[in-house]
């Protein structure tokens, strides 16, 4: 296993399992409002990625530093209180600076307060762990998303507009596929993906299928973290 | 009068919460088993969403914008949402024990439904009167409900059929929605 070669708990550890062990997009299956939403163009997709890799890095660092001071039969409100506070700052600073991505985003960036990936790492991660670890579990898990939500918008612009980052990539014969870009679209990529995950993990053997069931029984694809935060 | 209308079919139908703006996709796609319990789950948001915009409402207009302070509404509302269920689940215990065994286990996840959250913020963002607000919320529960006991009332019949392995499970699901959304947007021009 790779447990041996990367120590448990080391910064290269944590960003290897937040972008490919445990990426939330693609591994996970949580913060799936945000991944069928936004992702009409990869500008929108990276944006909200990143956007959500700094919120849920500051409240990792944050919650790692206060845990030993917050009561524990209130950590979810002070949890979210705590990313809340974190959500506001960075909807401020996107509205000085980038107008553009912020109108384009919209309801989705308060939204991220809700998000299942920024709470049930604080549940399941940094309120457990020094500060250190759970700022590089926060890069990675970010990362992570960004990576998922770019893969997708770049599959949904490519084929539904013809365009990548705006530029115009496919030749002008090609008719682009309109129903990606729009919502059904979601729908659709999302089935594709997971159904060509199962495919894979189905030919690799049976070991790591009972991860994703285990998910699913307690309604947790993209769930609330009340359901499963505590089970990640 | 017809404004409100306007509203109400434009939330419920139009603008379906789940299947064109993605909110509420966690309980949609984890509770929607069985009918029962979805309508259960539906019967839950609509009572929780009603309240709930009904008091973001008044607390956006009545003490965020008097005193200013309009840019605390994520921090504001989340905390509302969150105090609000837990006050109805101690509510309901005590006085309507039937319905709070019915909407019993629903109750709690609907905090993180960001359909709660999402609508206290077009309220806002719409800048709807506290009637409005209401009725938007009301409105959108009512599309939630109506998607989730449809996609139920699918998967019930769905579990008889003979479906590809890599299929089975949520990917099947997600196309059911897929073309369930198709179907919604032919409300689109109706408002």
């Amino acid at each position: 296993m790779e447990h041996k070669i990367l120590q448990k708990n080391s910064p290269l550890e944590r960003l290897y399992n937040g972008i490919i062990k445990e990426n939330p997009t693609f591994v996970m299956m949580i913060g799936m409002c945000p991944t069928l939403a936004v992702t009409t163009s990869v500008i929108n997709g990276i944006g909200m990625g990143l956007t959500t890799a700094v919120i849920l890095t500051a409240s990792n660092v944050m919650i790692a530093a206060l845990r030993k001071c917050i009561p524990d039969g209130v950590r979810m409100p002070a949890y979210i209180g705590i990313v809340a506070s974190f959500v506001t700052i960075v909807q401020f600073l996107l509205k000085a600076y980038l107008p553009d991505l912020n109108s384009s985003l919209g309801i989705y960036i308060p939204l991220i307060v809700v998000n299942c990936i920024i709470l049930g790492r604080a549940e399941a991660f940094a309120g457990k762990n020094k500060v250190i670890p759970s700022l590089f579990d926060g890069i990675g898990m970010g990362l992570g998303f960004t990576l998922g939500l770019t893969c997708i918008a770049a599959f949904r612009e490519l084929f539904g507009a013809g365009t990548l980052l705006g530029f115009q990539i496919m030749p002008a014969a090609y008719e682009p596929v309109n129903i990606l870009i729009m919502a059904p679209g979601a729908f659709f990529v999302l089935a594709m993906l997971v159904a060509l995950q199962n495919r894979i993990r189905s030919k690799s053997g049976k070991n790591t299928a009972g991860k994703e069931s285990g998910c699913d029984k307690t309604g947790c694809a993209g769930c609330g973290n009340s359901a499963c935060g505590g089970k990640m | 009068m017809k404004e409100i209308l306007i509203i109400a079919i434009g939330a419920a139908m139009v603008n379906n919460v789940v299947l064109s703006q993605f909110l509420g996709l966690c309980p949609f796609l984890g509770v929607s088993k069985k009918m029962d319990t979805a309508a259960g789950m539906g019967g839950a948001v609509v009572f929780v969403l009603t309240l709930s915009s009904l008091c973001t409402s008044l607390i956006y207009r009545y003490l965020l914008i008097p005193i200013g302070m309009e840019y605390l509404q994520t921090i504001v509302f989340i905390l509302v949402i969150a105090a609000l269920v837990q006050l109805v689940e101690m509510f309901l215990k005590k006085m309507i024990p039937a319905l709070y065994r019915a909407l019993g286990v629903y109750l709690p996840l609907i905090t993180t439904n960001c359909a709660v959250l999402g609508v206290a913020i077009i309220n806002v963002q719409k800048e709807y009167t506290v009637l409005q607000g209401v009725v938007n919320g009301f409105a959108t529960a009512v599309g939630f409900t109506i998607a989730i006991v449809l996609m139920a009332g699918l998967r019930e019949k769905m579990e008889h059929n003979d479906i590809p392995k890599a299929f089975q499970g949520m990917p099947i699901v997600l196309l059911t929605a897929m073309l369930m959304s198709i179907a919604f947007t032919g409300f689109s021009g109706l408002v």
